[in-house]
């Protein structure tokens, strides 16, 4: 148990386990949206996030992008890769709905249907990218993608630098970025289910589809367009986490799904808000674990702390439903 | 009625498909069947997609271009050799061992190539009669198990340990922190270099298999000002994980064993990777015996990496017993056993547990330049 190396620097586990957090924060809401409304757990969101970095690969290795850019060039790289990613996740969440789920929703299929479907697609989706990429844009784009299954860099488009430091904590600009863009996002997004009259309309559905289609909501709609929203959030998750890690794989989405889907649970899924907190909550858990054992705990420590959570706040922690808390 | 057999149909062309692919992948090696009474046929199972592939493609090669040299030079005498890809997980090994040793037309394994794959499958090799030589299993504890159908003709990794400690010491390495993986390879060598490294050890983190964040593991390095960091483990962690040490500002010289040396750790640490060292029990290409390097580069159109020569070998042993007219895997077991001539690699005759001898064993590093490894320097044992 190293006490010393916890405590000596919390500040600064603190501040690692936060932009940690972020990004499965927005992860995570994908997770929830969907839940809230379909009451389905799609685990091939996963998988949205991993076709993410990919199109920030691509995009960035079209444009020739090299390590450390001018900061003008940076940024426009970064807006770019934002775009790509988003589109490309927001396409694939879509057109998972489309191919996969809503046939099973028009024959009425049962819950399990659509679960051993979402893992079937996750599945297929990552050995795809695993295999048919590299040898379908290995020819065309070289070093791109690299070989069958194995990871690729990308380049470095910000350099990690200390912005500021207070009482011996640093904060990076990366860590920085990372964890303004994930809490403005989410606000930006939480802002649209309670504030406008397309989330109105999500609500509804979450509350009660068939009054909501008696009222006039298109729940066909309403369902397109969280899978869509789930999709561009995990798409600004895929550009932050290039931007900070700055490497990708076919697998990439499998631990990062479940931890995101983790966080989801642990700040009660389906509750928009709870997502954040839960994904903050678990990125400082993780860090602190690790810090304190080896990093070998953190996922023991990380689900441990997940099962006390969840026997004495069975909902988490802020409790489940979309419709329900603030409607 | 009709909306049924439609169903079933596409469900059976579904299969049928999927068996042809499943068939497809299997062929790899060659499909002609052994023919003649002096031919036979051979497995070789390793990571040949995944993670740490890099790694062990040159072996794959390697082992290709002996077989092919030998099917030109005796067409009526064809030797057919098998792909088996593990992925270097034990779990996926372990049925494809199975396999193997129920088919008795597999007269011989190259492989594993990973210390993990090698320790869950020997005892089904080894109850099958079956001789294992592999080109790159460097776990030292491998031999050292009662195991007597197991070679390499690779040194192990207390040999590399020592000569990477012997390495460190030249450096005048002050303070060394210590990472491993947790995995059979990873942890071992790593321990094997801790036991060296005396009051010179300044702190150690485990870290685990696909984790891809590492703040908590910088954080150490960082507050233990290390000099050096030894990562034992592979490529798929090593690459972030130098990375983030880097954009964190640790300068402290980064030194991984040959577990890193795949072309994907120096592309996916993306510039993170510069001037690190990588040991290894492989030749460098151009230090291997007879026309192979120039061979290889023919045949491939690049030049052999990590345990391109040592797979060359492995083969060649095989081909051997087969030139020799060993037709059973109890005769081939026993040619494997006693065999004792100059390999590409370097002069292969096994001990009684299974190792070459010490004294033939090479340590070389390398280091990273920009996207190449190229060879530094040879390491002195001890």
């Amino acid at each position: 148990m190293n006490f010393d190396e916890l405590f000596g620097h919390l500040g600064q586990h603190t501040v690692d386990g936060l932009s940690k957090g972020a990004i499965y924060a927005l992860i995570a809401l994908g997770y929830t949206l969907v839940y809230g409304v379909l009451r389905l757990i799609n685990f091939a969101h996963s998988e949205v996030f991993m076709v993410g970095t990919f199109a920030v690969l691509g995009v960035w290795t079209a444009l020739g992008v090299e390590n450390n850019p001018p900061i003008g060039q940076a940024v426009l790289f970064l807006v770019i890769g934002l775009v790509v990613a988003a589109l490309a996740s927001g396409g694939t969440a879509l057109a998972i709905e489309r191919i996969a789920y809503r046939p099973l929703r028009r024959k009425n299929a049962p819950p399990l249907i659509f679960l051993i479907t979402a893992i079937g697609l996750s599945l297929v989706l990552v050995e795809v990218f695993g295999l048919l990429l590299p040898d379908v844009a290995g020819g065309a784009l070289p070093s791109m993608f690299g070989r069958a299954r194995q990871i690729v860099g990308m380049p470095t488009i910000l350099k990690q630098e200390t912005l500021f430091e207070i009482g011996g904590t640093q904060i990076t600009n990366i860590q920085l970025i990372v964890f303004v863009c994930a809490v403005v996002m989410m606000a930006l997004l939480d802002w649209f289910i309670n504030r406008t009259r397309y989330g109105r309309g999500v609500r509804a559905v979450a509350q009660n589809p068939e009054t909501a289609a008696l009222m006039g909501v298109n729940q066909e709609r309403v369902i397109m367009l969280i899978f869509v929203l789930g999709g561009i959030m995990a798409g600004a998750a895929a550009l932050l986490w290039s931007m900070r890690f700055g490497f990708t794989q076919n697998s990439i989405g499998f631990v990062l799904g479940l931890k995101a889907f983790t966080a989801a649970v642990l700040g009660g899924i389906g509750n928009l808000r709870g997502a954040l907190v839960g994904g903050l909550f678990l990125g400082i858990v993780e860090v602190y674990g690790a810090t304190l054992l080896s990093s070998q705990w953190e996922d023991v420590i990380a689900f441990v702390v997940l099962v006390v959570v969840l026997m004495f706040r069975p909902t988490g922690l802020l409790g489940e439903s979309l419709g329900r808390a603030r409607a | 009625m009709r909306r049924s057999y439609v169903r079933v149909l596409g469900a059976a062309a579904i299969a049928v498909a999927m068996v042809g692919a499943a068939g497809c992948q299997d062929s790899g090696g060659g499909d002609s069947t052994a023919s003649g009474d002096c031919g036979g046929k051979i497995a070789i199972f390793g990571a040949f997609t995944g993670d740490n592939a890099g790694l062990v493609l040159p072996s794959l090669n390697g082992a290709k271009l002996a077989v092919k040299q030998h099917n030109e030079k005796n067409p009526d005498c064809k030797v057919t050799l098998q792909e088996f890809d593990t992925q270097g997980d034990p779990a996926v090994a372990t049925p494809f061992a199975n396999q193997i040793a129920g088919d008795n037309s597999f007269l011989g394994v190259i492989g594993g190539h990973f210390s993990g794959e090698s320790d869950a499958t020997m005892p089904i090799y080894q109850a099958a009669g079956l001789a294992m030589v592999s080109p790159s299993a460097t776990r030292t504890d491998l031999t050292q198990k009662g195991n007597t159908s197991f070679f390499r003709v690779v040194g192990h990794d207390g040999t590399q340990a020592g000569a990477v400690a012997t390495y460190l010491k030249s450096q005048n390495a002050a303070k060394v922190f210590l990472i491993d993986d947790g995995s059979a390879y990873g942890a071992g060598i790593t321990a094997e270099l801790g036991k060296n490294l005396g009051a010179t050890l300044a702190g150690t983190d485990k870290i685990q298999e696909k984790q891809s964040q590492f703040d908590a593991t910088v954080s150490k390095i960082k507050s233990a000002q290390a000099d050096f960091v030894f990562y034992g483990g592979y490529t798929r962690e090593a690459a972030p994980l130098v990375k983030q040490m880097r954009a964190a500002g640790v300068q402290a010289k980064f030194v991984g064993p040959d577990g890193l040396y795949d072309p994907a750790f120096p592309q996916g640490a993306s510039g993170g990777a510069e001037g690190a060292i990588i040991t290894c029990p492989c030749l460098p290409a151009d230090k291997a015996g007879g026309t192979f390097s120039a061979d290889y580069q023919k045949e491939y159109g690049q030049a052999p990496g990590s345990y391109g020569a040592e797979g060359f070998d492995g083969a060649q042993i095989y081909l051997d017993a087969f030139k020799d007219g060993k037709k059973t895997r109890a005769d081939i077991l026993a040619y494997v056993k006693s065999y004792d001539k100059q390999g590409v690699s370097k002069y292969i005759k096994f001990d009684d547990k299974g190792d070459v001898d010490p004294s033939k064993v090479v340590i070389w590093a390398y280091q990273i330049k920009g996207t190449e490894i190229s060879a530094l320097q040879e390491l002195k044992l001890s």
